[in-house]
């Protein structure tokens, strides 16, 4: 059964209290190694709301068309992968010819989307938690804005720590992952105010 | 009998497909950038090219032949190009072989700029001599068991103008299970005053593929394609010792080199020819040094054989020709000379040549050298 939530609420515990980054741990690999830069980070969040939006909307219609349909459930990995995977190459190709800066900040890190966790996670949320059409929309941007602003801050964090005396032992990636825990648990504040599953 | 387990392919297959179609079609419509005009040296040359593609690759297509190693992978970072039009900032891939010298004055690796717009470029005027040539075998020489002579002689254009040290790339055409061409770089080891006709040595690489087809497929009569002249090792100053230092094939750039000197009379400099090979049957042009010796005094050549338990009759140096080097510049190079050193060989023998020159102080801006790879 869809789930009694509105839209406006399952936004905002998508961009907080349940942040796909923060408390799913998705999509890490890409949040780690382009979060050295803020301007890059910027742009791959973007891709990743542009991305995450398009893609759970096709995979809610390929899920409730096709794959239900055909009674074929058990490919859905396989089918939603094929989705995510033509779409972000469709979207690297658009990108290059739209706009030739974000493409050049982006070019190489785009097919980091493809392989990224948090966009098939979020296209199997949505299956899973049985969502309507509205609501994967909206679900599909709001987990998009929260690992964009998630990325952002940890660029903006890293800047910081740059220029800042860290143990030689924790330079790089253990601070990193040190800053990320902070960041889970301040995120977890949240979770009073609102809780959806 | 059911067929319902065709489904399931039959969907995810169908899924697929619709999606290849709208990515090419994305790709026909997004990835056409028309005509473009790329202006060589302020307007000196100006060409139309089809845009999407490589910069690299689309000056190739109008003959022109930037440097390249590895085809475009930027692996090698020698196609480098001065982009003046601004085509946004430096890629991360071509970040680890630009200095900040290099990014200021908008120096590009050509392999990884799109051709999407007009372009204003600036191209050494020597790369415009580069270019394709179309070649014939004239002969083919054994000269040690895995070692050949090969001569080609140039049929379009029928002339070349290069600098002895130089190399050229040979253009292996597809052949049995290799279904791409194949590019493999050669040094000339004739000298510039021969003009139409050029020699090689080539090694057997066991594996290789320009060498396998060299070897095996390559007759007299064949047709050869190559590029050429390219590479900037060649000979510096004009008083200063000239110590030469070879492996196998590495003979080829240094034999071309110092026959061009012989030629044009440029014999005032003390020179050493320490030539390595590996067992008495390897050694080659042993003849043709000591000729060389007679015609040019302050010439030595000094073949150095590391293993000599074959032949008891080896009156010369033993040993690597690293030793060599050490014992004549120990006992019998005068020390006071300034001295330049030419190396070609393998990466081993290069790094062990450069250790021995350093040691018995020779300038590291003096050791000029290439290495195979």
């Amino acid at each position: 059964m869809t789930p009694e939530i509105s839209p406006i609420i399952l936004l905002l515990a998508s961009i907080f209290t349940s942040n796909i980054l923060l408390a799913n741990f998705l999509g890490m690999c890409s949040f780690i190694s382009i979060s050295k830069d803020l301007k890059a980070a910027n742009g791959l969040g973007l891709a990743v709301i542009v991305v995450m939006t398009i893609t759970s909307v096709i995979n809610y219609a390929v899920y409730h068309y096709i794959i239900v349909f055909f009674e074929i459930e058990y490919l859905r990995f396989i089918v939603f992968i094929i989705v995510i995977a033509a779409v972000v190459q469709m979207l690297e190709m658009l990108i290059e010819r739209i706009s030739p800066a974000l493409y050049m900040g982006l070019g190489i890190f785009l097919p980091l989307i493809t392989v990224n966790c948090a966009i098939l996670g979020v296209s199997l949320f949505i299956q899973i938690r049985d969502y309507s059409l509205v609501q994967a929309v909206v679900y599909g941007f709001g987990s998009g804005v929260g690992w964009w602003l998630a990325i952002l801050a940890l660029a903006a964090i890293r800047k910081k720590v740059d220029t800042s005396p860290v143990p030689a032992g924790l330079k790089g990636p253990g601070i990193t992952l040190i800053i990320i825990g902070l960041m889970a648990m301040a995120f977890m504040g949240f979770s009073g105010m609102l809780n959806v599953q | 009998m059911s067929l319902s387990f065709l489904v399931a392919p039959f969907v995810v297959g169908a899924i697929s497909a619709v999606m290849a179609v709208i990515i090419s079609f994305i790709d026909m419509l997004v990835n056409n950038y028309g005509e473009v005009k790329l202006s060589i040296n302020s307007g000196k040359r100006v060409i139309t090219v089809k845009g999407g593609s490589s910069l690299l690759s689309s000056l190739a297509r109008q003959n022109i032949f930037l440097p390249s190693a590895c085809g475009g992978r930027a692996t090698c970072g020698v196609c480098k190009i001065k982009v003046k039009s601004d085509v946004g900032p430096h890629l991360p891939t071509e970040l680890p072989f630009l200095t900040k010298e290099e990014m200021r004055d908008k120096i590009r690796l050509s392999c990884q700029i799109k051709v999407k717009t007009n372009l204003e470029l600036e191209i050494p005027q020597e790369l415009f001599a580069i270019q394709k040539y179309s070649t014939a075998v004239t002969s083919i020489r054994n000269l040690t068991p895995d070692m050949r002579e090969i001569k080609l002689s140039l049929k379009d254009p029928e002339q070349i103008d290069f600098k002895a040290g130089q190399y050229a790339q040979f253009i292996i055409p597809p052949y049995g299970k290799i279904k791409q061409e194949t590019q493999r770089a050669y040094s000339i080891a004739s000298g510039p005053g021969q003009n139409s006709e050029l020699e090689f040595i080539v090694r057997l690489v066991p594996g290789g593929i320009a060498t396998t087809y060299i070897f095996t497929l390559l007759k007299e009569g064949d047709t050869l394609d190559l590029v050429a002249p390219l590479g900037d090792f060649r000979l510096h100053g004009t008083n200063e010792d000239m110590l030469c230092i070879a492996g196998g094939s590495g003979m080829a750039p240094i034999k071309s080199i110092l026959f061009d000197m012989s030629e044009n009379k440029i014999t005032r400099r003390n020179v050493y020819y320490f030539f390595g090979v590996a067992t008495p049957k390897d050694l080659f042009y042993q003849k043709m040094f000591e000729d060389l010796e007679k015609k040019w005094p302050s010439f030595h050549f000094i073949p150095a054989i590391a293993d000599v338990s074959t032949d008891s009759t080896w009156k010369g140096e033993t040993g690597l020709v690293t030793a060599a080097l050490e014992n004549y510049l120990t006992a019998k190079i005068p020390k006071q000379n300034p001295k330049q050193a030419y190396l070609c060989g393998s990466p081993g023998m290069i790094n062990a040549s450069i250790k021995v020159l350093t040691s018995y102080n020779v300038n590291q801006a003096d050791i000029y050298y290439d290495k195979f790879s």
